[in-house]
């Protein structure tokens, strides 16, 4: 406890030194507590949205079925059993086709996904519901990014050729119904969605389907011929992308922390040599060296709890005005990573304990490292101010 | 005084290195002090004075023979030991003050009982009392940097008795002092020694220290040349305690 109290009274002592090293180091603190926030804040967005879109509680597989080979896709459907049946009027299970097409926009011919899904499913947010109209015309959703690149509208005609279950060339004309605002790109880039009965039609393949997506409902049943695929197997993408960017981030982070670190390093050393005759009175009226190298270490690394409490001064209504407006990344938005057009950075108490404890960590051991010197000084020595 | 002596030096060396060779600053002192002894180390620079100060004060060890102080001898205490010698029992008055200048007068007087963790009540009373000795009750709230020189040795004097120490171990306290504030000083420590039973060892080579002073060594390269008391030193004012 004296320790504390005499090292906060010496560090307020020194002024502005002692408030340039805490500025430096609340700086580092708030800018790794801000590329952290974001970070997960779209690690955060990035799975609900895919969890909601795309993959839904999990999925269950056919074995030949394999997302990243689209080889696989002509060989993996099956049909759906009446358990499944079931599930799907339950609206517990999302059944969904997948056949490869090319369309022909404008004249231009682009490979395409045509995915075949439930008009009437609840279990992906996709609005599915649009493609529930009938009579002769095919209607057909497809995504933002899918609408630009091959420039096509809402009521937009479609032409696409596919290949059926046995190989034939057959083409049609379809009709878009809506255009939907996702940010997921494997929803949304190069995908067309039709109504499944539809599809299956077009592939011979009735009541068949290549994948089934499980709503929150469906529980842990296990399906015959079916292998399910959790959401930690179906977001490996994202996370890989997530640590990508978190070690990047790293780096900077760690640039940053150093140059604090150098300078509160810096300073415990000069205060070493300058203090000298101090360290020697210190001695002299009965503290022992080891007290007063805990007396130098605990006002480094009191430059952290200073940084913190500074960085909270700024930071908060910071990250608080952030959290509110978010910040905007309609850059990154036509690259293939989920990612909304504004995130919202989040901030855990994890994230700001562990901030924290790393910040006041890497001070103590900076500040005790020149601090050591103090137990090898001879008092007498110290007390004349003897360079050593 | 032999009966009474709370410091016995039995033929005490001490040599420093100095390059491949050794500088022999202390050879052979033997000498005891009594409880309640005004007395000063004399000599020219480099007659070992200093050191020997140190030593006393546990805060160097001899190279040979023994020196004890309140029956601890100074060349088998650890570090902790020594501190806590130190802390209880010896004060040390600098001649540059040494005092730690982030801290008010109180706190500079008060640091030496915050290590002899007394309740704050106690800290306060003992603090103020000190203060009272050398005439500085209206300074609590200064820092050294608004004091004078001669404020700033008071201050060093209370911070060196508050804890009431054994010894008083005083470095050439007059050195930055005009005549005026040297002969307040020197009087006020007499009377504190006086009032207290407090044993004070000056290092000096200043004649005005040097009248007050119950006994006088002097030292001339590292060795006693002559170990003179005197019965007629200077008359003190009373100090009440």
């Amino acid at each position: 406890m004296l320790a504390f109290k005499l090292a906060f009274k010496n560090l307020m002592g020194a002024g502005l030194r002692t408030w340039l090293n805490v500025s430096v180091l609340s700086l580092a603190f708030v800018i790794i507590l801000f590329y952290n926030g974001m970070i997960d804040g779209w690690n955060r967005q990035s799975r609900r949205d895919t969890i909601e879109w795309e993959t839904g509680k999990g999925q269950f597989w056919l074995p030949e079925y394999d997302r990243y080979d689209a080889y696989t896709i002509k060989d993996a459907h099956s049909p759906l059993s009446e358990e499944i049946q079931a599930e799907v009027k339950k609206k517990t299970l999302a059944p969904v086709l997948i056949a490869q097409a090319t369309a022909f926009p404008q004249g231009r011919m682009q490979g395409v996904i045509l995915r075949g899904v439930d008009p009437e499913q609840t279990v992906l947010k996709l609005p599915a519901s649009a493609l529930a109209a009938s009579g002769d015309t095919d209607y057909a959703i497809i995504g933002k990014r899918m609408a630009e690149t091959a420039k096509l509208g809402v009521g937009d005609r479609l032409l696409i050729r596919w290949r059926d279950k046995n190989g034939t060339f057959d083409a049609r004309e379809i009709q878009i119904a809506s255009i939907f605002k996702c940010d997921v790109p494997m929803v949304d880039k190069g995908q067309i969605y039709l109504r499944l009965d539809v599809l299956q039609k077009m592939m011979g393949m009735e009541n068949e389907a290549t994948l089934l997506v499980a709503g929150s409902g469906f529980g842990n049943k296990t399906l015959q011929n079916w292998e399910f695929k959790d959401t930690g197997f179906l977001l490996s993408d994202i996370d890989k992308i997530i640590q990508t960017k978190k070690g990047g981030g790293s780096i900077i982070e760690g640039l940053l922390l150093i140059i604090a670190l150098i300078a509160i390093f810096d300073t415990q050393v000069l205060s070493i040599f300058r203090r000298q005759k101090e360290i020697g009175t210190y001695i002299a009226l009965g503290m022992t060296r080891t007290e007063v190298v805990g007396i130098f270490t605990v006002e480094g690394a009191a430059h952290s709890i200073l940084a913190t409490l500074l960085g909270a001064v700024y930071g908060i209504p910071f990250f608080l005005l952030l959290g509110n407006v978010g910040i905007s990344m309609k850059a990154a938005q036509m690259t293939d990573i989920p990612i909304s057009e504004t995130i919202y950075p989040y901030y855990s108490l994890s994230l700001i304990l562990v901030t924290i404890i790393l910040v006041v960590i890497s001070a103590t051991i900076v500040s005790y490292l020149p601090a050591r010197r103090i137990s090898k000084m001879k008092p007498t020595d110290a007390l004349k101010g003897k360079l050593q | 005084m032999e009966n009474d002596s709370i410091i016995k030096i039995e033929k005490l060396i001490k040599r420093f290195p100095v390059g491949k060779t050794e500088f022999t600053a202390l050879n052979g002192i033997s000498a005891s002090f009594g409880r309640g002894e005004f007395a000063g180390l004399a000599g020219p620079s480099g007659s070992g004075k200093t050191t020997l100060l140190n030593i006393i004060g546990s805060l160097d060890s001899p190279s040979e023979g023994d020196v004890d102080v309140l029956g601890n001898s100074v060349s088998s205490l650890t570090h902790k030991q020594s501190a806590k010698l130190r802390n209880r029992h010896i004060g040390f008055i600098f001649q540059t003050y040494n005092l730690l200048p982030v801290y008010t007068v109180f706190e500079n007087v008060e640091f030496a009982l915050l290590l002899q963790k007394l309740s704050r009540s106690e800290r306060k009373k003992a603090v103020m009392d000190a203060l009272e000795w050398v005439g500085l009750t209206d300074k609590v709230k200064s820092r050294p940097s608004m004091l004078s020189g001669g404020e700033c040795q008071r201050v060093a004097i209370a911070r060196a008795m508050v804890k009431r120490p054994d010894i008083v171990l005083a470095d050439e306290p007059t050195a930055n002092l005009d005549s005026k504030n040297s002969h307040h000083i020197i009087q006020t420590m007499k009377n504190l020694s006086r009032e207290l039973k407090t044993t004070f060892i000056f290092a000096t080579h200043d004649e005005k220290v040097m009248q007050y002073l119950d006994r006088i060594i002097s030292l001339e390269d590292g060795k006693i040349v002559k170990d003179d008391v005197k019965t007629d030193s200077k008359p003190q004012d009373h100090v009440s305690i």
